[in-house]
């Protein structure tokens, strides 16, 4: 990546930031209107062993949302792949589960799950799964036509073509699916967790956004929400740069634009 | 000896398009075959049954019982995730052979195609000509007794084509491999083969059958000597002549 391309999203980040508590400082608004920057910060300095630990929960869930979404979507896809007849009928199912909002489901599982934090598990993988399933199933589908005669011709195996020629052209498909799949598993935890609210015990950083709002630090809650979105971008980027790894020896998307 | 006989050999798709009729044809061992017609006479078709990747719909289609069969698509169909000593490999990994033998041969069938040091590149790496000598050498790795092709040069630049002409000749000549090409371009199928069958559209049929006398690998200058044109304007005579009776009524 050249440098300007990181400079200037650095350079726009700081002049919004420095705008923010200039205004702040300049109107005298209170803290607990609008926080500037500094006392932003501040307070995740100082709340940070109480927030440090919300963190490690929140991640906790959407990591393994993440990889329940990862295993139990591939495993389906590959099983869709299998059979047109169990494809067409399960994906209306899975459709279902992904279009019905996880705010109204999430109530119920609440309910129904005594585990708090194996609710909060379920909620996220529910909105984490579908992207993994739907772009794993689009993948296996799309392999060249030519190569399927290729590995017929030779003589391969059902499982010989899966393993040879399916699953690894569906790998750029699957990756994409991953990485929509990871922003959405924290936006499932954070949401279930909201849901879950002062009822559940779980400490993680929604449910300190909530907390923070009850007892006025809205600092504090600017600093809960700030780590959030650096949460997602984290997931973003580690997922961007397995899918980069992954892909860079053969796949157009991976390729660094000539010249 | 006759390797693949056709014998009134026809093909209707679902769709009801007539792609072949009536179609007899012998294959001799060690023989270049060139099958030369316009688009959409049903020449890829042929392949592709003399090849058993699609059954005739009618005729009947007697192939030698020892045939190991090698494939070359239009495209070099290589699969991109894989460097050129896998994607070479790939057939007699699904035969299940040892890796090793899988690794030497692959190996072997690379250089012969004049890839030596090529092993570990990508197929976006390599240029279009270098695909489909990797497309080549993967159709050679089973030692095939029957190498069948696709219009394999129809994307390439004409300097690449030749020299692939050229490397093609001295690999048939070499080995004894039966090969049938399929082509639309006259100067291609005179150029390779010793006998050029001519086909005719709507429905696909055999129109007409041309020996080709000249020594193979050719000569140095074939390409600008009279014999060659000779052939040629004998084999552009019978195409058009093909295409003359393919006109709509």
């Amino acid at each position: 990546m050249r440098l300007v391309d990181a400079l200037a999203p650095a350079a726009v980040g700081v002049a919004v930031l420095g705008a923010w508590e200039g205004l702040v400082r300049l109107y005298g608004v209170p803290a607990y209107v609008l926080p500037g920057p500094a006392a932003i910060a501040g307070a995740l300095a100082e709340d940070w062993p109480l927030l440090s630990g919300s963190l490690l929960v929140t991640l906790r869930i959407a990591l393994l949302a993440l990889l329940l979404a990862v295993s139990l979507g591939g495993l389906l896809a590959v099983a869709f792949a299998q059979s047109r007849w169990v494809e067409r009928a399960f994906f209306p199912y899975a459709v279902v589960l992904q279009v019905t909002p996880i705010v109204a489901i999430a109530p119920l599982i609440l309910i129904w799950v005594d585990d708090v934090t194996l609710s909060l598990l379920i909620c996220a993988w529910i909105v984490a799964f579908f992207p993994v399933l739907s772009n794993t199933v689009l993948g296996l589908n799309s392999a060249d036509r030519n190569h399927v005669e290729l590995f017929r011709l030779y003589g391969a195996t059902r499982w010989q073509t899966l393993w040879l020629l399916r699953l690894p052209g569906a790998l750029p498909f699957f990756l994409a699916g991953l990485r929509v799949a990871g922003g959405l598993a924290l936006i499932g935890a954070v949401v279930a967790e909201f849901v879950a609210g002062a009822g559940g015990t779980g400490s993680g950083l929604a449910f300190r956004i909530l907390e923070a709002g009850y007892q006025l630090k809205i600092p504090r809650m600017f600093a809960a929400l700030a780590l959030i979105s650096a949460l997602g971008i984290a997931i973003f980027a580690v997922l961007g740069l397995v899918q980069h790894l992954l892909l860079r020896r053969w796949h157009e998307s991976a390729m660094r634009p000539e010249g | 000896m006759t390797l693949v006989a056709l014998d009134g050999v026809g093909k209707r798709f679902a769709s009801g398009t007539e792609a072949l009729a009536g179609v007899d044809l012998r294959i001799g061992a060690g023989e270049f075959l060139a099958i030369l017609g316009p688009s959409g006479c049903g020449k890829s078709t042929l392949l592709r049954l003399i090849a058993g990747l699609a059954e005739p719909s009618r005729g009947r289609i007697t192939r030698a019982a020892s045939r190991q069969v090698g494939f070359v698509f239009q495209e070099a169909t290589l699969l991109p995730w894989s460097d050129a000593l896998t994607n070479v490999r790939l057939p007699l990994r699904l035969a299940g052979l040892p890796r090793a033998e899988q690794e030497a041969r692959a190996a072997a069938a690379l250089e012969q195609m004049g890839l030596r040091g090529f092993e570990r590149a990508y197929p976006r790496e390599l240029s279009g000509g270098m695909r489909m000598r990797v497309s080549i050498a993967r159709a050679l790795v089973t030692r095939p007794s029957l190498l069948l092709m696709d219009e394999p040069f129809a994307a390439l630049d004409e300097l690449t084509r030749h020299r692939l002409n050229d490397d093609l000749l001295a690999l048939w000549a070499g080995s004894g491999v039966t090969v049938v090409f399929v082509t639309h371009s006259v100067f291609e199928s005179v150029y390779l083969a010793s006998r050029i069958v001519v086909m005719a559209a709507r429905p696909g049929r055999v129109a007409a059958e041309l020996a080709v006398q000249a020594p193979a690998p050719r000569p140095a200058g074939f390409r600008t000597s009279p014999d060659y044109a000779a052939l040629c304007r004998q084999a552009t005579e019978a195409l058009e002549g093909a295409l003359g009776e393919a006109k709509p009524r």
